[in-house]
């Protein structure tokens, strides 16, 4: 074996070390932070977290059962606008497209995709709070809403082309016109898809916080209704953490584990959903 | 020319276009009547000037090589090539005398069942496949009757009777294509178009559909593809030979067998090609 | 056309007649309408997004027209605006963001598209791609209390110690600032660089690897001269998206940049980015010149974001397409 080819061997090996420990700098870093917000928000979870109103500024205690229910209202808002859009417009790209304006479309989708959240937080802005002249918990739930289009209809357009043409064939040759044999048979063959493809995208915006910064903007108290600002988990966390008091640091902590524990446990359930395939048996 | 010959031709020249020459045929009723049918895919035509009688409450047999637009033919009676932006065809095709383009599609479909060549069941259970077409088209009757009707017609309700709600998709292969024939013959079709059943199947489960077909007859008008020429000639009563989109024989099947008026029949079905 | 009731099928089965042909090609037209116009209001929402930016920043657009790109100046008590400083803080921190986590995502994305074994690389790809969904906001969270201290009390102290001569690493050091916000950036890119990397280097077809390796090339020669360079335009394609993504990024930053409107040549010092002033100052902004100008920051954002997003799609296509086009 001459020399050349062993220093070759040791690059090799070297090469594959240096890789791999790339990859384990990027895995440890999730490690890092779930196990820092284990230990940090752990201690600071506590019954109160879950049920109490913040303190005024200064009082130790409190908690944030507001944001809980902010957040919770400003998804289902979010849910009920970004979710119908896009399945219709994803059955749209997939049932119905014609060449040109299917294209637009999708173009658009992927634009308005790559759009920072911050700035949709302003579109908002300007079409809910200048003309309501006041912060609401329906601006947030546009915006967060606005943010769940493009995903809902990507993932809607890709799981019906996977349902198979013989299904749809075999539908139409009963005598089903289309849009029936879309709503009877497409439809629910790729319901699973769809549905976990809803649940990641409401993941993701559940842990939005700059489009909620000026449109639900906060509040300390309960928020009533849709018309008025309204505490959110994302947003509590960003002025807790960087406020100089200690006691709200650990609230922000408890606060994140929660978000993150949530978020977190949404993605790997759908992602277990997804990974089972798709035709699962009806028993 | 034999007298035997000449006699036949004779009576075929009193024939309108498109029945099957042979004995009995003036007493047999047509189901559907296909009437100088040219098929477009764009610009390419697949079939030439078809003139064809499918018989009533008999199996009529297309034959020909991979290609020559069988299936083509078959999924233009129940207007399945409407889903095919390019394909255009002229011609005549009726059904109990009514033009298939007069009538509404879904309704035309309802009676002109159609069974493919691989199996696609739903994602459903056996119940929900079979009930599928009846759920659609307003059934009005009992839904569970009329599914174990078809179940029993289609020779799988012995097999499938206890696990009804279950998966279509935990049936074997033949099982699978027999609730495909359950399922269309749920509606009650007038004709069933039967698009190569038998060949994803092994040879049981293909003789277990060949018998079934031959009960259904009673019923039913079917027209079946194959490419297998030894299902032809036991199952139809009628076979015809079609090349490169053209219909070049059509006769009862013993005799395309074994007297083929046409030399590329008689290619055909010694097996020279195809 | 039939006008009457067309009853179809056998008597006494009890099919409902169906009524008039229309009703039922109406159906189909429904559906297709329906779909239709929701799929036009994606379009529809996008335009008024884009309207409603032009709009609202007229105000700072007429009043200060292209120089507004170019002044340093942020005074909103004087009414002063001038992009620069944001501009300056948004580039600083996503350059130093790739800077980090371009060889550390190609990396990885290499070692678990080429090197590891099957099941060692999805697993680890699960995780990696639950990373790319924390929240920004946990990000910015765990930066303060862990990065920043860690950088003032140890990393810039040294880095000051070692580097020193260079005007980079000068002047106060408050953990805050570029380096902060820049390795934050870098940590939350990693995820999409890796991902985008590794399903382009995926995509590359088994013949490039084969030749290579039937030529006597090692694992690592066969990937880093046949793979990568394949590759090229796809990689470089995730870095786009990696950048669009590091340019709109906000909260996490907005929490450790330092908040402060200065174009510093030293890493150490505290700056702005784009979207951290406007997630800053938005709600404050008195005046409508200031709101006006805050909503032009955000125009630039967007068009930026639009631009690199474009190219980089581009790119990646171009890649996948070759792989395809070559079978």
């Amino acid at each position: 074996m001459n020399f050349r080819s062993s220093w070759r061997k040791i690059v090799n090996a070297a090469m594959l070390s240096l890789t791999g420990l790339c990859a384990l700098v990027a895995v440890a870093a999730l490690f890092f932070i779930l196990g820092y917000l284990v230990w940090h928000g752990g201690k600071a979870l506590s019954w109160d977290f879950f049920t109490r109103l913040p303190k005024p500024v200064g009082e130790a205690g409190g908690g944030m059962a507001n944001a809980i229910v902010g957040s919770a209202k400003l998804l289902l808002l979010a849910s009920l606008i970004g979710l119908p859009i896009g399945f219709l417009a994803g059955v749209y790209l997939a049932e119905f497209g014609g060449r040109t304006f299917a294209f637009l479309v999708r173009y658009t989708t992927d634009l308005l995709n790559g759009v920072p959240s911050i700035v949709i937080g302003i579109f908002a802005y300007t079409i809910v709070v200048l003309p309501m002249r006041h912060f609401s918990t329906l601006a947030g739930g546009i915006a967060l809403g606005v943010m769940m289009i493009p995903i809902a209809v990507r993932s809607t357009e890709e799981f019906l082309r996977l349902v198979p043409r013989s299904l749809r064939e075999g539908a139409m040759a009963l005598g089903a016109s289309r849009w029936k044999m879309i709503a009877t048979v497409v439809v629910p063959a790729a319901y699973r898809g769809i549905l976990t493809a809803a649940l990641l995208a409401l993941a993701r915006v559940a842990g939005e916080t700059a489009p909620l910064l000026f449109t639900a903007f906060g509040n300390r108290f309960w928020s009533p209704g849709w018309g008025q600002p309204t505490a959110s988990l994302p947003v509590m966390i960003f002025t807790y953490a960087v406020a100089p008091y200690e006691d709200w640091h650990q609230q922000a902590w408890a606060a994140g584990l929660v978000l993150l524990g949530l978020v977190l446990l949404t993605n790997v359930a759908a992602r277990a959903v997804l990974s089972r395939g798709m035709f699962v048996h009806r028993s | 020319m034999t007298l035997k010959l000449a006699l036949e031709k004779k009576a075929q020249a009193n024939q309108p276009p498109g029945t099957p020459p042979g004995p009995a045929a003036a007493d047999l009723q047509m189901r559907m009547k296909i009437s100088d049918l040219n098929f477009y895919y764009g610009s390419k035509q697949a079939l030439f000037g078809i003139n064809l009688g499918v018989a009533a409450n008999r199996i009529t047999a297309l034959i020909g090589p991979s290609g020559c637009g069988k299936s083509t033919l078959l999924r233009t009676l129940n207007r399945m090539h409407e889903t095919i932006r390019e394909a255009r065809w002229e011609g005549e095709v009726l059904l109990d005398d009514e033009n298939i383009l007069a009538l509404d599609v879904t309704q035309l479909r309802r009676r002109v069942g159609m069974v493919f060549q691989k199996a696609n069941p739903f994602p459903k259970s056996i119940y929900e496949n079979v009930a599928y077409g009846l759920r659609i088209n307003g059934y009005r009757g009992s839904l569970e009757e009329a599914v174990e009707r078809s179940l029993v017609r289609a020779a799988l309700w012995e097999e499938v009777k206890d696990q009804l709600h279950k998966s279509a998709y935990g049936l074997s292969g033949g099982q699978q294509q027999r609730l495909c024939i359950a399922r269309a013959l749920a509606v009650d079709p007038e004709v069933l178009l039967l698009d190569e059943p038998c060949s994803a199947l092994d040879p049981v489960n293909t003789a277990k559909i060949e018998e079934l077909l031959f009960q259904l007859r009673q019923n039913c008008t079917l027209l079946m593809v194959t490419h297998n020429m030894q299902q032809a000639a036991r199952v139809s009563e009628f076979t015809a030979f079609v090349l490169n989109g053209q219909l070049i024989e059509f006769k009862p099947t013993p005799q395309l067998f074994t007297t083929p008026a046409d030399p590329r029949t008689e290619a055909y079905i010694t097996g020279r090609f195809g | 056309m039939a006008t009457a009731p067309i009853a179809v099928g056998h008597a006494g089965r009890g099919w409902r007649p169906r009524a008039l042909l229309r009703r039922l090609r109406s159906g189909d037209e429904i559906a297709h309408l329906v779909t239709l116009l929701f799929a036009g209001s994606v379009i529809l929402i996008t335009s008024l997004l884009v309207y409603e930016l032009w709009v609202n920043s007229a105000l700072s657009r007429h009043k200060f027209g292209w120089a507004f790109f170019g002044t340093r100046v942020w005074d909103p008590i004087f009414e002063q605006f001038g992009a620069l400083p944001f501009i300056y803080g948004t580039l600083v921190t996503s350059f130093l963001a790739l800077l980090v986590a371009v060889p550390l995502g190609l990396g990885a994305a290499i070692f678990l598209a080429e090197l590891a074994p099957p099941r060692v690389s999805s697993a680890l790809t699960f995780v990696i791609e639950l990373l790319a969904a924390v929240p920004s906001v946990i990000y910015g969270l765990l930066a303060v209390f862990t990065l920043v201290p860690l950088l003032r009390e140890h990393v810039e102290p040294f880095l000051r110690a070692t580097l020193g001569f260079l005007p980079l690493f000068q002047g106060p050091m408050y953990g805050v600032g570029f380096l902060a916000g820049g390795l934050v950036l870098a940590l939350m890119v990693v995820p999409f660089i890796i991902s985008v990397s590794r399903e382009v280097l995926l995509a590359v077809p088994g013949h490039q690897r084969e030749a290579a390796l039937a030529l006597g090339a090692t694992r690592w020669e066969t990937t880093w001269k046949a793979v990568v360079p394949y590759a090229r335009a796809g990689i470089l394609g995730s870095v786009f998206l990696a950048l669009a993504r590091a340019l709109g990024e906000t909260m996490a930053v907005t929490m450790v940049i330092g908040n402060n409107p200065q174009i510093s040549a030293s890493l150490f010092a505290p700056g702005y980015s784009i979207a951290a002033v406007i997630a800053n100052e938005f709600t404050e902004a008195t005046g409508d010149l200031y709101l006006a100008a805050l909503i032009e920051l955000a125009l630039a954002l967007f068009l930026l974001t639009f631009l690199l997003n474009g190219l980089a799609r581009l790119l990646i296509l171009l890649t996948t397409q070759r792989g395809t086009s070559h079978e």
